[in-house]
């Protein structure tokens, strides 16, 4: 949003808060007024944005993802109960105490949504993106869920069934792809860096080696 | 409630718009309201099914025009209000005017890591045992509660089938009020893509919900 300097510089008493938007100085008053009754701490607040926006992220789902494509007994116990085979990895937490894998397949796809809000799975995923909580992705998901897939550039054969979860109590969904074919030789590592945010929201697919150049 | 959160098979929203390399935030205010919810939600004043209800409980109208932080924005100042730990004057004013009101807790930085990597799960023991097992037809409540509820309105009134028992939780609907109630045995429930969308339904297609058991009835095999 534009900042409005122009109509206040030759008035000094606006002189502090000329350039915040409405909504930067309606937050701005509400941390100074939470801050001063005690209910926050600024150091609080700056952990929390620290840890969401640079922790916690789907390179944290590719590496389940990776682990999965690579052990077969690590898969069953993943797609048999997901959030203790998730902490095996040391991931999981608020947003995903409980933790639902669903596996695609050859004529299988699966599609996270959550209509009534925004749930997604924070520890492996991370905050969920605009368009997840936005309401063209909520309203059509469940009702016309290969168009929006298309969307996203991603045309499934007719054949193949699409299953959308939508999230609806406090478990937490996250797709588990095919692996791309082509890569039996790359180490659980290489593989991670095929695994996209959208391949395990199910709105894509992983990377193959050649489209990761 | 039939608020405008609950989304599921609406018309006219346009595309979905997925954005390149999209940031975690796109401005600092939305850091900040973030980090405000999740630390004054710490306290437990309310409940995360309380903010839920909060932000559903706006206008319509201004929940539909209002970007997501914007709406947790409006919700968190709603429920500071409603709950006692300031007034409108003082959010309006940026300052506080009079005490603050007594808190559970205050979120320190150093106990985040392991608080925050602990969870808060909400599953709880069950008081009885499930109603329904793994492959049982149920029929879904055809009801309309006023207050907080997580049966999405597309789902209501429709057969479907247990597909996974994930044992009992906490119910939104008490929980969003504080009001005390019983676990409740939670079901992914499975319907077939017609069942919910008649001759509109992707072919072959099926939607589950997780829902709660007081949300079922006994169905009919299809």
């Amino acid at each position: 949003m534009a900042h409005d300097h122009d109509h206040h510089h030759d008035h000094p008493d606006h002189a502090h808060g000329s350039s915040l938007t409405p909504i930067e100085a309606r937050v701005r008053a509400l941390e100074s007024l939470l801050l001063e009754k005690g209910y926050v701490q600024a150091d609080a607040l700056d952990a929390l944005v620290e840890m969401y926006e640079t922790r916690i992220g789907p390179h944290n789902g590719a590496r389940v993802v990776a682990r999965a494509w690579t052990d077969p007994a690590y898969r069953e116990r993943l797609l048999a109960d997901g959030t203790p085979a998730i902490a095996e990895l040391g991931i999981g937490g608020r947003g995903g105490e409980h933790m639902v894998v669903v596996e695609n397949t050859a004529d299988s796809h699966n599609l996270v949504v959550c209509t009534l809000c925004s749930c997604y799975p924070w520890p492996v995923l991370g905050l969920p993106p605009v368009w997840y909580k936005a309401p063209p992705y909520r309203a059509r998901a469940v009702l016309d869920p290969r168009g929006v897939l298309a969307e996203f550039g991603l045309t499934l054969p007719e054949a193949t069934r699409i299953t959308v979860w939508d999230s609806t109590a406090e478990t937490r969904f996250m797709v588990l792809p095919l692996r791309p074919a082509g890569t039996e030789s790359l180490s659980e590592a290489e593989l991670a860096a095929l695994v996209t945010r959208d391949s395990m929201i199910g709105t894509g697919q992983p990377l193959t080696p050649e489209t990761a150049q | 409630m039939n608020g405008a959160q609950d989304l599921g098979g609406a018309h006219g929203f346009g595309t979905v718009m997925p954005e390149a390399n999209e940031p975690v935030f796109h401005s600092e205010w939305e850091r900040r309201v973030f980090a405000l919810a999740l630390a004054v939600g710490y306290t437990g004043t309310w409940t995360l099914d309380g903010s839920r209800a909060a932000r559903e409980s706006l206008p319509p109208a201004e929940y539909l025009s209002a970007s997501y932080y914007e709406i947790w924005l409006a919700a968190l100042e709603a429920q500071i209000v409603a709950h006692g730990l300031a007034t409108q004057e003082e959010i309006a004013a940026g300052a506080s005017a009079g005490p603050a009101s007594p808190v559970k807790r205050v979120l320190r930085a150093e106990e985040i890591p392991p608080r925050f990597s602990a969870g808060f799960p909400s599953d709880r023991p069950p008081d009885a045992p499930a109603l329904y097992a793994v492959r049982d037809p149920v029929l879904t409540r055809n009801d309309h509660p006023i207050g907080h509820t997580r049966l999405p309105r597309y789902v209501r009134g429709r057969r479907g089938v247990i597909e996974r028992i994930h044992g009992a939780f906490v119910l939104p609907d008490a929980s969003a009020e504080r009001r005390d109630a019983p676990p409740q045995w939670l079901y992914t429930v499975g319907f077939e893509a017609t069942e919910l969308w008649g001759a509109s339904a992707d072919p072959g297609g099926r939607v589950t919900v997780a829902a709660f058991e007081g949300y079922l009835l006994p169905g009919t095999p299809q």
